[in-house]
């Protein structure tokens, strides 16, 4: 594959990853079980968002068409976009938005760690940003976990099922294709199996100190990054999001 | 301000003669500038006044996060979208603030919280009102914050120590808010039709719950003058919707947009605007509860509250069980 192409990808799958998650996150605004929590979950979208800015602002560079991030955002459809499922997931209840937020977190630190070596500066820099954003997310969404999953009986219960809807969807992130394959050989990003077994490290740590089982590895759902299947919750949040775009073209705002 | 019509206790101010000398001394203190602190004797009305005003803020903060949350997944760019969030995020920290200037007074914020949920405490009417397009939230933050911050920057300088210093921070912030609306009101009112439209229809519907956001005319008004010799309230509430109109019809002006009131006109004897009355029969029934949100608002602050209840417990039972390892380990 060629360079150019595999970095636009590569750059889409960054920032749609960060982007529907934000947008996820943001849907909880006023509706959280606690205030402080309220601030948290606002606070992670918002350096969700911000890293968006960044990674789509890179890729409409390295696109070269004269987008902007926000072309980007708001006027692709479902099958262009190239996040992992797992963050199109519904919120569900606040355990399954921390347990998503979790598994999300623990493989986006080890990514960002690994980015931040990475032999395009300008993604060096980005990596360099958001890791320390994503570190604390992942200090949060871990504390949280925990503290659920050894609670009471029932908030267990609910980590546990929680657990169980999302970890099918943890493989993908794993999962290497040829635009990983030439992102690698220009040495821009890590292989994604090399992040699996420190992955797998973080997770059974923090699950047995939730006191949580992890469930049997099935085949790993993919067909998010690179945009093949996507679940039927994308298009519903594209809807939502991209609606003021849609409905008045070229205005701004 | 986020607080209307707080009643204070007792039938007036009284005066010195009438006073304990308890109480002369407090108010001598207060009439001399100086900040009461939370273990410093007070009147009862005046500790239960503070909480009635300090919660009615307080809750004003978290159920105004509703009608501006409305619109965050659907804000038309990234950049939007980030601004509106950091509000919001602040809205809930400014609520932070105000319960723990509360909580210094004897209430707990769950005591508070079940106030609000069960009615018994109230939030300002300004949240009862929908946000039905993106314009909205250029009149709120222009129209909704730029009242709020005609309250509470003499705020700062009220007699209760940790009421004066929440209202420091939370003023900071908020002149950030209400640029922010400003500038989404002034990108729409330069925009195309369809934006222009929206901006004025905005405007339209978010003018008059903005002025009834000071309250009614409380010349008359006991718990008023009681609250203002105690220095929680700094200005009538006529005072500060004048100053507020003042202030706004020129910025309305220059985004040429048309304030929705015909008797406007300025009044160059009084140096400041003639302007109609909002409907205060409207405002009472908002406040009483049959505003076009008042259901929706409280049914959606009752569920966020009930749905986290196993998230609450479950945190309390880890810290409990934490605490008890450690101390089974020492």
């Amino acid at each position: 594959m060629a360079r150019e192409a595999a970095f636009y990808e590569f750059l889409l799958r960054m920032g749609d990853n960060t982007l529907i998650l934000g947008h996820r996150v943001s849907e909880w605004c006023g509706h959280a079980p606690v205030l402080e929590e309220d601030i948290a979950l606002a606070n992670t979208a918002l350096d969700l968002i911000g890293q968006t800015q960044m990674w789509l602002g890179l890729a409409a560079e390295v696109q070269g068409a004269g987008k902007t991030a926000d072309d980007l955002a708001f006027l692709r459809d479902a099958w262009d976009f190239r996040n992992l499922l797992l963050v199109e997931m519904p919120n569900g209840d606040f355990g399954q938005t921390l347990m998503r937020q979790f598994l999300f977190d623990a493989w986006h630190v080890l990514q960002l760690r690994a980015l931040t070596a990475s032999s395009d500066d300008r993604v060096a820099a980005i990596a360099a940003k958001a890791v320390k954003e994503a570190t604390y997310h992942l200090d949060r969404s871990a504390e949280t976990v925990i503290g659920l999953g050894d609670g009471t009986e029932e908030s267990h219960a609910r980590m546990q099922a929680a657990l169980d809807y999302l970890y099918p969807y943890v493989g993908e992130m794993f999962l290497s294709d040829a635009v990983d394959a030439a992102l690698v050989e220009a040495g821009i990003a890590p292989d994604p199996a090399a992040l699996r077994a420190e992955f797998d490290a973080t997770l059974a740590r923090v699950l047995s100190e939730a006191t949580l089982t992890l469930p049997a590895a099935n085949r790993a759902r993919g067909g998010g990054r690179n945009g093949k299947m996507h679940t039927e919750h994308l298009g519903h949040l594209l809807t939502t999001m991209q609606w003021m775009q849609r409905a008045y073209p070229g205005a701004t705002w | 301000m986020y607080a209307q019509m707080v009643k204070s206790t007792g039938t007036g101010v009284k005066s010195r003669e009438e006073m304990s000398p308890e109480e002369a001394a407090f108010q001598a203190r207060i009439d001399a500038g100086e900040k009461i602190e939370p273990k410093d004797w007070m009147p009862e009305g005046y500790r239960k006044t503070l909480i009635r005003q300090i919660g009615q803020h307080a809750h004003s903060e978290i159920v105004g996060q509703l009608p501006e949350g409305n619109w965050i997944t659907r804000a038309p760019t990234l950049e939007r979208k980030a601004i509106l969030l950091a509000k919001v995020q602040d809205e809930a920290g400014h609520g932070l603030y105000l319960y723990c200037a509360a909580e210094t007074l004897g209430v707990s914020r769950d005591e508070m919280t079940e106030m609000l949920l069960d009615g018994r405490m109230k939030y300002s009417s300004i949240f009862n009102y929908p946000t039905l397009t993106w314009a909205d939230m250029g009149a709120v933050g222009w129209l909704v914050d730029g009242a709020a911050i005609m309250n509470q920057v003499p705020l700062q300088r009220t007699s209760f120590g940790p009421y004066s210093r929440a209202m420091i921070r939370v003023c900071k912030e908020e002149s950030f808010h209400q640029r922010q609306g400003f500038d989404i009101m002034m990108k729409m009112a330069k925009g195309n039709a369809q934006q222009k439209a929206m901006a004025q229809d905005a405007l339209n519907r978010f003018w008059y719950p903005a002025l009834m956001m000071f309250g009614p005319s409380d010349k008359d008004s006991v718990h008023s003058a009681q609250s203002m010799a105690w220095r929680i309230k700094m200005n009538t509430n006529d005072e500060l919707r004048q100053k507020f109109v003042d202030q706004t019809v020129p910025q309305a002006e220059f985004l040429g947009l048309s304030v929705p009131d015909e008797n406007l006109k300025w009044n160059e004897e009084k140096g400041g605007y003639d302007f109609s009355e909002p409907d205060w029969e409207e405002f009472f029934e908002v406040i009483k509860g049959n505003g076009p949100c008042n259901t929706d608002r409280l049914a959606a602050r009752n569920k966020a509250w009930d749905d986290g209840a196993w998230v609450r417990e479950g945190l309390m039972a880890h810290a409990e069980k934490k605490r008890a390892r450690k101390m089974a380990a020492e």
